[in-house]
């Protein structure tokens, strides 16, 4: 899958270990969550309603598109949270029904 | 203007203060320097990480030098990091902290799922802004980012929205933007400037009150038409097009349709002001003909219509950085003056008069960019509220059916403006739209009303503080 977002430099900070949905996602000190995500993916959640991908917006924790949850159903604003090292991340939890 | 001392927002009590101030960008950052100043230690509630603001965000790590993330503004933005770092060490400062309720002489605050109350005597609203974005066919898919989100994934993250980039819109952001995304490796494909040349010859007069900032604006352009990136001028976006992620824009240049292929859209009409916190205080709002919001009433030192609340930079109308610091400043000024603490009145002066020829300025800027409005060709499937995907023809069917002319109705009906963001995203296009469908001014059919909780905070949270 082509990533969405790129880097202009890969940063000289320490790797993270995170996983997405249950694969392993890499990322740098520093990043956001959204950064981690889309840097290696190409969208962050499905909609309810139309099941349509989004992948942020305004960057600026105003628009509310990004969220994404926690294996503990912790739900976390991906564009105004910092990637962690062991952050275990999934775009929806297991059994979230669509509306239609 | 000297300051107005008969103002009923005078009190001397006597009592310590408690001076809070919500936003850590140029106009907050300047308050708290100014109480410093006069022995006043304030409350700092900020968002982020770090001081800063929007335009001058510091990430969490510096991925760039200060002057490859702020341009030409780097000396700026080194000031007021400077003035936000004297700022955490001396004020009480809660970074990564959200207001998502204010009430009458206290703020209810969470950080981290922590809940708290915080009471204050002086309250200044820093908030600031995001992008205006008017609502057109595949907004929503993956690579559309406003302008200013396209600006913070540089700045606070060194990283490009996308290899191939199309900017469009309007407003000062779109050249600045895309000149930096240009100058960081990113393949412009082309600039779509929503306004036409001639409101921005016409602009020119009032441009010239501040020549050097001009030059900044013209040099952006020169730059990257030297480096062969096209520029178009009324040029509008019809739509983003592509499987699941953007691969293409559609857009109408000098009347034609054309379709220019990239893998991301930043896109923005403007800035918006966050005015939430200042509606639930119940401050008096006046609709901003050139603005096309409704922006809390102020007066000239920064007084709101609500006694002990003050208001300052973009969050209380769109004036942009400068302007910002000034407000900022002198609205400290006004609180400590309020309060009874001497305060210098050349200095008062001297701020008033850089208000007044900066404020000049930006009304060029507003002519420059004219705002466009809801004249552009919505159709019924464009979704207009991004969180509720509410799509134009829920909208007009509503507007039809139930003769409606007032934005809270179409809210409680069509759910536009109901979802996570609170209508920060859709309430400037639905209003666009509600308006022209029916035909009247955009004044004429309101405002969305803010509820707690302005952002969304977990209920859980919420527990522990009931009393």
């Amino acid at each position: 899958m082509k990533p969405l977002i790129r880097r202009v430099h890969t940063p000289a900070a320490p790797l993270l270990r995170l996983t997405w949905n249950g694969q392993p996602l890499q990322a740098y000190t520093g990043d956001t969550v959204l950064t981690a995500l889309l840097t290696a993916g190409d969208h962050l959640r499905l909609t309810l309603g139309d099941g349509a991908p989004r992948a942020g917006f305004c960057l600026m924790g105003a628009c509310q598109d990004c969220w994404v949850q926690t294996e503990g159903g912790q739900r976390l604003r991906a564009c105004t949270t910092l990637a962690e090292d062991g952050m275990i991340l999934v775009s929806a939890q297991p059994g979230a029904l669509a509306c239609r | 203007m000297p300051l107005n001392l008969s103002h009923p927002h005078r009190s001397t009590t006597g009592a310590a203060p408690h001076m809070v101030i919500v936003g850590a960008g140029p106009a907050g950052v300047r308050a708290a320097q100014t109480l410093l100043r006069h022995g006043v230690r304030p409350a700092v509630i900020d968002e982020a990480a770090l001081p800063g603001g929007q335009i001058y965000r510091q990430g969490a790590v510096a991925r760039a030098s200060v002057r490859a993330r702020y341009g030409f503004d780097w000396r700026r933005a080194q000031a007021i990091h400077a003035a936000g770092a004297d700022l955490v060490a001396r004020a009480d400062y809660r970074a990564g902290t959200v207001v998502w309720n204010a009430a009458p002489g206290h703020l209810d605050l969470m950080r981290d799922g922590d809940a708290d109350e915080l009471p204050y005597t002086h309250l200044l609203l820093a908030t600031g802004a995001t992008d205006r974005v008017l609502p057109f066919a595949g907004w929503t898919l993956p690579g559309v980012f406003s302008l200013g989100g396209a600006q913070i994934a540089l700045k606070g993250q060194h990283c490009l929205i996308g290899p191939r980039i199309v900017f469009a819109g309007s407003g000062p952001l779109l050249y600045l933007v895309a000149y930096q995304y240009a100058r960081a490796g990113g393949q412009v494909q082309a600039v779509l400037d929503r306004s036409s040349l001639a409101s921005q010859a016409g602009a020119l007069p009032a441009l010239m009150n501040q020549p050097g900032t001009l030059a900044k604006g013209l040099y952006y352009l020169g730059w990257l038409r030297a480096h062969g990136v096209p520029v178009y001028r009324a040029a509008q976006v019809e739509a983003a097009l592509g499987a699941g992620r953007v691969e293409s824009v559609r857009a109408l240049i000098d009347g034609a349709p054309r379709e220019i292929a990239c893998d991301a859209l930043a896109v923005g009409h403007g800035l918006r002001a966050e005015t939430q916190l200042a509606d639930l205080l119940d401050c008096a709002f006046d609709f901003d003909a050139a603005q096309r919001a409704w922006l809390p009433r102020r007066d000239a030192d920064g007084r709101s219509s609500v006694a002990g609340v003050y208001l300052a930079g973009d969050g209380a109308g769109i004036g942009g950085a400068v302007l910002a610091e000034l407000a900022g400043e002198r609205a400290a000024l006004a609180m400590l003056a309020d309060h009874g603490v001497p305060v210098d009145m050349a200095r008062v002066r001297a701020l008033a008069r850089r208000q007044t020829r900066w404020a000049r300025f930006r009304r060029g800027l507003d002519r420059a960019f004219e705002l466009p409005s809801g004249e552009t060709p919505c159709d019924d499937e464009v979704i207009v509220c991004r969180c509720e995907e509410i799509r134009a023809s829920a909208v007009r069917a509503a507007a039809r059916e139930y003769v409606l002319d007032d934005l809270n109705r179409l809210k409680a009906l069509t759910r536009v403006g109901m979802g996570l963001c609170q209508g920060r995203m859709c309430q400037a296009g639905a209003a666009e739209l509600l308006a022209s469908y029916r035909n009247v001014p955009l004044s004429q059919i309101g405002r969305l009303r803010s509820q707690a909780p302005v952002k969304p905070v977990a209920l859980g949270s919420l527990g522990g503080t009931q009393s």
